[in-house]
C-alpha cells in the first residue's frame, strides 16, 4: 500500500511521527489559508457540533496548524476554502477512552478538503494530530498540505508514560504539558505513579492525613481532588487514559506518616526498633483501610484499570516482627515470606476486583505468585533484553497479558543518542506462539523521579520518549531502520519545540524556530 | 557488573550508597541535617555565624553606599547590583513605601552598607585575571557592612549576604549575626558554552551569566564558532556568518548582541573570553571565506572537501590579521582563546602544494607549528594575551611566557601529568578535563566534579601557583536552549565551590546539604536548576 517518493522535499507522511500504518502521498500540494480553513462534522457523523472532545480538538489543532496566525490583515486574500470534515461512527463524546477504544482512522486529503473518518472520537483525535503534522510552511510562510491517503491504527493498545510525583512533586502545569506532548506522539495512557516512599501528594477525601502528614508540604505539594479531576478531564480530551498507581505493600513509607498502624513495625531483637517496613499484612485494619482507600480511588479515577504496584518488597522487617511470624505460623506459610506477600496481594486484588477494576501489577507479583486472577496484567520492568524476553515468554505462556517497560527506563541517562536503543526494541521478539505474542498489550516509558522535577522533566522526556512512541504505534517492518528514523525524528523534535515543548536536540543542528525560554 | 545488578534489583535504580546514605538523609526533615553554614555556596574562606538573629523587612531594608566608599551613586554597576539583590531577597515587591512610617523593631536589620575601600573602585573597568575579588562582610546591628577593595569583591559579598537570609517559621526574613572574610582560591573560574553546535539565543546566555554570578564564576569562555556554524557576525567579514551560520538572521550574534553580553557580564564581575578555534574546527569559516580552508585531494585531484585552514597561503595570514584585529577591539578582555586542538593532518597530507612546502619531508605537525606561530604573532600585535588548548603546548610550539595552557585531555593520571609538565615548563595553566559537564550519566555525578582538584599533581609549590583555575565545559552536541540550564546547574556549582573555596572544603555530606538549598535558591530565582536527588523545594520551578 505504501508508495515512497523519497526524492521529494516535502512528503506529508514522512513528517508524521509516529509513522502511519499505510499511506500514499503525492507532490500535488494545496495551499491552506487560515482565513478560509474550517473544521466540520460530516453529515453521516454520529458526533455533531457540541461534541466536547472534537470541538476542543478543532480549537487546539487550529493553533497548532497555523502557529504564525495572528493578524487578520496578513491573510487578506481569501481564496479557496479548505475543509477538514470529520465523521465518526459512535457518539462517544462524553465518555472516557478505554483499553478497547478504537483509535483507527482514515484520512484523505484532496483539493479543498480533507476527510477524516474514524470509529470513535479518539480515532478522530489521532487523525487530527496526523493532519496537523502534515501541514508545512514554505520559505515565505505560506501553509501547504499534500494530496495524501492514510489508513492508520496503533500496533499496540497500551502506549503509556509513567510520571513519578512522589520522589519529586510535579506541579499540575508540568503534568498537563506532558499530556499535550503525549498526544503529539500518540501516547494514550498516563500512568500516574502518584505516591511512593518519599511523599504522598494525593489528597484523599477519606484519609486527609495521608497527604497532610505524608506530602513534602501539606498545602503546596499536594494534588487536591480538583487537581486530579483537572488532569483526568484534560487527558480525556486528548484521548489519554489516566492509570493511577497506589503501590503497596512496599514503597509505602510516606503512607505511614498519616495512617498509624498501617506499616509493619520493625524489631531489633525483641523490641521495636522505631523504624517501619512494608504495609502490615497481618492486621484486619490494614484491609479495612485499603478497602476504603481503593473505593475512593476507584470512584475518582474513571479508568477500568488500576495499578497496584507490588514490587520490591523487602522481607527483613516482616521477618523481624514477632506478630508477623506468628501469623505465618498460623497460616502455615512456614518461612516463605513470598506466600505472605501473595496473601496480601490477593486480598488487595480482591478488593479492587469487587470495585470492578482490573489490576495491573509489577512482574514481581508473578514471580512469587502464579495464581493471580486471569485478567491481571503483568508489568515487566526488570533486566536486560535476554532477561525480559525470558520473562515475557514465561508470563505469556501462563496466559497472562503483559506490558513492557524494561527497555524504556528513560530516567536512565547516558551520553549520546540513547534514543536509538529505545527505538530498536522489539516487544514481541521472544520465544512463544502467536497467541502468546498477542498477550503483549503494549509498553510504557518510565520516568522515575529521583533526579527529575519540573526543572528538567520536559527535555529529559522529549524527544526520547517519542522513539518508543513510534515503536508502539507503527508497523515494525516499516520502521526497522533507526537511520531513516533519525532525520524524521529531528524534524519532529523541531515541531515539538515550535509547539512550546522543551524537547532536547538529538545531535548538532538547528531548528528554524528555536526554543525561546531558558 | 554492578550496573546490571542494580538494574535487576532496584526498580527505581537507587545507587546502593545512596540508599544507605543520602536517601535516608533526604527523607528526614530538611532542617534536621542542615549545614552549620546554612545555604552558603561556594563556602567562604572564613565564616563565623552566631546564634543571634535579626529580622529584615522589604519595607525598611536598604542597601546603600557607605559614606567612606570610593564608589558613589554614579557607580551604576553597584546600584544595579543593589537592586538585583534586593529583588532576590524580597522578590520584586511592590509593597515599597507602604509602611514607611512604621517603627523598626529592636532586632531589625535595616541597612547593608557597601564600602569600597580602595581609592579606585574599578567601577567602570572590566574585570581581569588580576582583579581583587576579596571582601569582608559583617552582619550586626545597627547595620551590616560589606567592605571590599574593589567593586568585584562587593558583587561577591552581595551574593553572600543574600545567601545568609532565611525564612523563620513565620516566613519572616531573618539573618544571623555573621562575620565573613572571603576571597577566591583561584583567579580563573570559568564556564564554557558552545554556540556553534547549537545556536544559543541571547536570553539563554544572559540567564546563565546571571547564574554564574550566583556561583561566583568569573569567566564566560564563549566557544562561539566551530565546524558546525559561524554565528558571530563580523563587521569586517560579514559573509562569514552570512554563509556560515545556521541562518544568517535568526541564528547570529550581531555586534549589538555581543556588546550586550559583555556588558551584562561586566556588571556581574564576569569576563568574556571569546574562542576562535583554528586551524582545525573551522569548516563553517570556509563557507564565507574563499581559499581559507585547505582543499583535500584524493590522489591527484581535489576531492571537493576541505580540511583545516590553509597554512601556506599569504591570504590566510592577511585574513587572520584583519579578523583578529576586529576581535581585539570587540572583546575587551586581555585574553583571547585561540583553540589549536584536534587538528586532523590527513587533508594537509593529501594536498600537493603543502607537500611541496614541506620539502619532501612529511612532518605535518610542523605545518601546524608554523601556522600557530604566525597566528600567535598576529594576536600579539593586537596586544592580547592568549589561551590555547594543550595540544599546542604538547607539540612544542614556542609560546609567550604569559600564555595560558588549557588542559582538557585524558584520564586523571594523564591530566595530572600534563599539569605537572606544563607548570614545570613555567606556563600558567587551567584545568577542564574532569569538568566536561556535557558528558552525562545516571546519578549524582556532581560528586566526581566536586572531588577533582586542579592542584592535585606532582609538583613544587611554585608549580602549583601556576594553576590559575579551571573551567566547566558544556559542549553543544546534545545541548541547546531546551536543556542547557538544567544540565549545567547545579552540576557546575560543584566546580564553582572547588575553584572558590579553600582546598580543605571537601565534606561531601555537608556539601550535599548546602548544595540542595543552593539549588532551591536558584530555582526560586527562576533558574531551572535540576534536583540532586529525591527532595523538594519550598517553591518549585514555575516556568513551565
Amino acid at each position: 500500500k505504501k508508495s515512497r517518493h523519497s526524492t521529494l522535499n516535502h512528503l506529508s507522511f514522512e513528517g508524521v511521527w509516529p509513522l502511519p500504518q499505510a499511506f500514499t502521498s503525492s507532490t500535488e500540494r494545496y495551499p491552506l489559508n487560515p482565513q478560509a480553513f474550517y473544521f466540520g462534522y460530516g453529515k453521516q457523523s454520529a458526533a455533531q457540533q457540541g461534541c466536547s472532545v472534537l470541538d476542543t480538538a478543532f480549537k487546539r489543532y487550529f493553533s497548532l496548524i497555523f502557529p504564525d496566525y495572528s493578524s487578520v490583515d496578513q491573510w487578506a486574500f481569501v481564496d479557496k476554502p479548505f475543509l477538514v470534515e470529520v465523521s465518526v461512527d459512535q457518539d462517544d463524546c462524553e465518555s472516557y477512552p478505554q483499553e478497547d477504544s478504537s483509535e483507527k482512522y482514515n484520512l484523505s486529503v484532496c483539493e479543498g478538503k480533507a476527510s477524516l473518518k474514524a470509529e470513535t472520537v479518539w480515532g478522530a483525535v489521532r487523525g487530527l494530530e496526523t493532519f496537523s503534522q502534515m501541514v508545512y510552511q514554505d520559505d515565505f510562510g505560506s501553509y501547504f498540505v499534500n494530496k495524501t491517503e492514510i489508513e492508520d491504527f496503533p500496533r499496540f493498545q497500551f502506549r503509556g508514560i509513567l510520571l513519578d510525583t512522589s520522589r519529586h512533586y510535579l506541579p499540575v502545569q508540568a503534568i498537563l504539558k506532558t499530556l499535550d506532548a503525549m498526544a503529539y506522539s500518540k501516547f494514550n495512557v498516563f500512568h500516574w505513579h502518584i505516591v511512593d516512599d518519599p511523599s504522598f501528594p494525593y489528597q484523599s477525601s477519606t484519609f486527609p492525613d495521608l497527604s497532610s502528614k505524608g506530602a513534602f508540604h501539606p498545602m503546596t505539594h499536594i494534588y487536591t481532588q480538583s487537581d486530579v479531576r483537572r488532569v483526568i478531564s484534560y487527558a480525556r480530551l486528548q484521548g489519554i487514559r489516566v492509570l493511577p498507581e497506589f503501590d503497596s505493600p512496599g514503597h509505602t513509607k510516606s503512607w505511614g506518616k498519616g495512617q498509624s498502624d498501617l506499616l509493619t513495625p520493625c524489631y531489633r531483637g525483641s523490641t521495636p526498633s522505631g523504624t517501619f517496613g512494608p504495609v502490615n499484612p497481618v492486621l484486619p485494619s490494614t484491609y479495612q483501610f485499603m478497602e476504603k482507600l481503593f473505593k475512593e480511588v476507584s470512584s475518582v479515577f474513571p479508568d477500568s484499570y488500576i495499578h497496584l504496584g507490588g514490587d520490591e518488597v523487602n522481607f527483613s522487617c516482616w521477618k523481624s516482627n514477632p506478630d508477623v511470624r506468628a501469623f505465618m505460623q498460623k497460616m502455615g506459610f512456614g518461612a516463605d515470606f513470598t506466600k505472605l506477600e501473595a496473601f496480601y496481594i490477593e486480598n488487595i486484588v480482591n478488593i479492587t476486583s469487587a470495585l470492578n477494576k482490573t489490576s495491573i501489577v509489577w512482574q514481581d507479583v508473578f514471580d512469587y505468585h502464579e495464581k493471580i486472577p486471569e485478567d491481571t496484567v503483568l508489568h515487566i520492568w526488570k533486566g536486560l533484553p535476554e532477561v525480559y524476553q525470558t520473562e515475557l515468554s514465561r508470563i505469556t505462556k501462563a496466559g497472562k497479558r503483559v506490558l513492557l517497560a524494561a527497555p524504556w527506563y528513560i530516567n536512565h541517562i547516558s551520553y549520546g543518542q540513547d534514543w536509538r536503543n529505545y527505538y530498536t526494541v522489539q516487544p514481541q521478539n521472544f520465544s512463544g506462539t502467536e497467541e502468546q505474542k498477542k498477550l503483549v498489550i503494549g509498553g510504557e516509558v518510565c520516568m522515575w523521579g529521583e533526579y527529575v522535577d519540573a526543572t528538567n522533566l520536559n527535555p529529559r522526556l522529549w524527544p526520547r520518549a517519542s522513539a518508543a512512541a513510534e515503536r508502539l504505534w507503527s508497523d515494525e517492518k516499516q520502521t526497522s531502520s533507526v537511520d531513516s528514523a533519525f532525520p524524521r525524528l529531528q524534524d519532529f523534535r523541531c515541531k515539538l519545540v515550535r509547539r512550546g515543548i522543551q524537547a532536547e536536540p538529538l545531535y548538532v543542528g538547528h531548528c528554524k524556530h528555536e526554543y525561546q525560554g531558558v | 557488573i554492578s550496573y546490571i545488578i542494580l538494574k535487576l534489583y532496584y526498580r527505581s535504580h537507587l545507587e546502593l550508597r545512596e540508599i544507605t546514605n543520602i536517601f535516608y538523609i533526604s527523607l528526614t526533615a530538611p532542617d534536621a541535617q542542615a549545614s552549620k553554614f546554612g545555604s552558603l555556596w561556594p563556602l567562604p574562606q572564613k565564616v563565623q555565624i552566631s546564634e543571634v538573629s535579626f529580622k529584615l523587612t522589604s519595607s525598611s531594608f536598604k542597601i546603600v553606599d557607605a559614606k567612606e566608599s570610593s564608589a558613589g551613586p554614579s557607580c551604576s554597576l553597584l546600584q544595579d547590583a543593589y537592586r538585583r539583590y534586593y529583588e532576590y531577597m524580597f522578590g520584586s515587591t511592590k509593597k515599597l513605601g507602604l509602611s514607611k512610617s512604621r517603627r523598626t523593631g529592636p532586632s531589625e536589620l535595616t541597612e547593608l552598607q557597601v564600602w569600597i575601600t580602595s581609592p579606585d573602585s574599578e567601577c567602570d573597568d572590566y574585570p581581569s585575571v588580576t582583579s581583587d575579588e576579596s571582601y569582608e562582610l559583617s552582619v550586626d546591628l545597627p547595620f551590616a557592612v560589606l567592605k571590599a577593595p574593589k567593586v568585584w569583591g562587593a558583587l561577591h559579598g552581595l551574593e553572600t549576604f543574600s545567601q545568609l537570609l532565611y525564612e523563620d517559621e513565620y516566613g519572616a526574613k531573618s539573618v544571623n549575626a555573621t562575620t565573613i572574610s572571603d576571597f577566591p582560591r583561584f583567579a580563573h573560574r570559568g564556564i564554557l558554552l558552545d554556540s556553534s553546535r547549537h545556536f544559543l539565543p541571547i536570553k539563554v546566555i544572559l540567564a546563565n551569566l546571571e547564574t554564574m554570578a550566583m556561583n561566583k564564576f568569573n569567566v564566560f569562555h564563549w566557544h562561539i564558532v566551530d565546524d558546525q556554524s559561524f554565528p558571530y557576525l563580523s563587521r569586517t567579514f560579514p559573509q562569514l556568518s552570512q554563509q556560515g551560520a545556521y541562518h544568517p538572521y535568526t541564528h547570529v550574534y550581531t555586534p549589538a548582541d555581543v556588546k550586550m553580553v559583555i556588558e551584562f557580564a561586566r556588571l556581574r564581575g564576569i569576563r568574556v573570553i571569546p574562542e576562535f578555534d583554528t586551524p582545525g574546527h573551522t569548516q563553517s569559516w570556509g563557507k564565507g571565506q574563499k581559499d581559507l580552508l585547505t582543499p583535500c585531494y584524493s590522489g591527484s585531484k581535489p576531492s571537493g572537501t576541505f580540511g583545516p585552514i590553509n597554512p601556506i597561503l599569504n591570504t590566510t595570514y592577511d585574513f587572520m590579521n584583519q579578523f583578529f584585529k576586529e576581535i581585539s577591539t570587540v572583546f575587551p578582555d586581555a585574553y583571547v582563546h585561540l583553540g589549536g586542538d584536534e587538528v586532523d593532518f590527513t587533508c594537509w597530507r593529501s594536498n600537493p602544494d603543502i607537500q611541496l612546502q614541506q620539502t619532501g619531508i612529511i612532518l605535518h605537525p610542523k605545518v601546524c607549528f608554523s601556522f600557530i606561530v604566525k597566528l600567535l604573532d598576529i594576536v600579539t600585535t593586537t596586544n592580547k594575551g592568549y589561551m590555547i588548548w594543550q595540544e599546542v603546548f604538547d607539540n612544542g610550539v614556542k609560546l609567550k611566557p604569559d600564555t595560558l595552557i588549557h588542559v582538557w585531555k585524558g584520564n586523571q593520571e594523564q591530566y595530572q601529568n600534563e599539569m605537572a609538565n606544563v607548570t614545570s615548563s613555567g606556563y600558567q595553566t587551567l584545568l577542564s578535563t574532569p569538568w566536561y559537564l556535557n558528558r552525562i550519566s545516571y546519578g549524582q555525578d556532581w560528586h566526581g566534579y566536586y572531588k577533582a582538584d586542579p592542584q592535585d599533581f606532582k609538583g613544587t609549590e611554585e608549580q602549583k601557583k601556576l594553576v590559575i583555575g579551571g573551567e566547566a565545559c558544556l559542549w553543544g552536541e546534545y545541548v541547546d536552549a531546551t536543556n542547557l540550564t538544567p544540565r549545567l546547574w547545579p552540576r557546575a556549582s560543584a566546580v564553582a565551590e572547588r575553584l572558590w573555596s579553600a582546598k580543605d572544603v571537601t565534606d561531601i555530606n555537608d556539601a550535599f546539604n548546602r548544595l540542595s538549598m543552593h539549588r532551591c535558591r536558584m530555582v526560586e530565582r527562576g533558574i531551572p536548576a535540576e534536583p540532586l536527588f529525591s527532595s523538594y523545594c519550598p517553591r518549585e520551578y514555575k516556568g513551565i
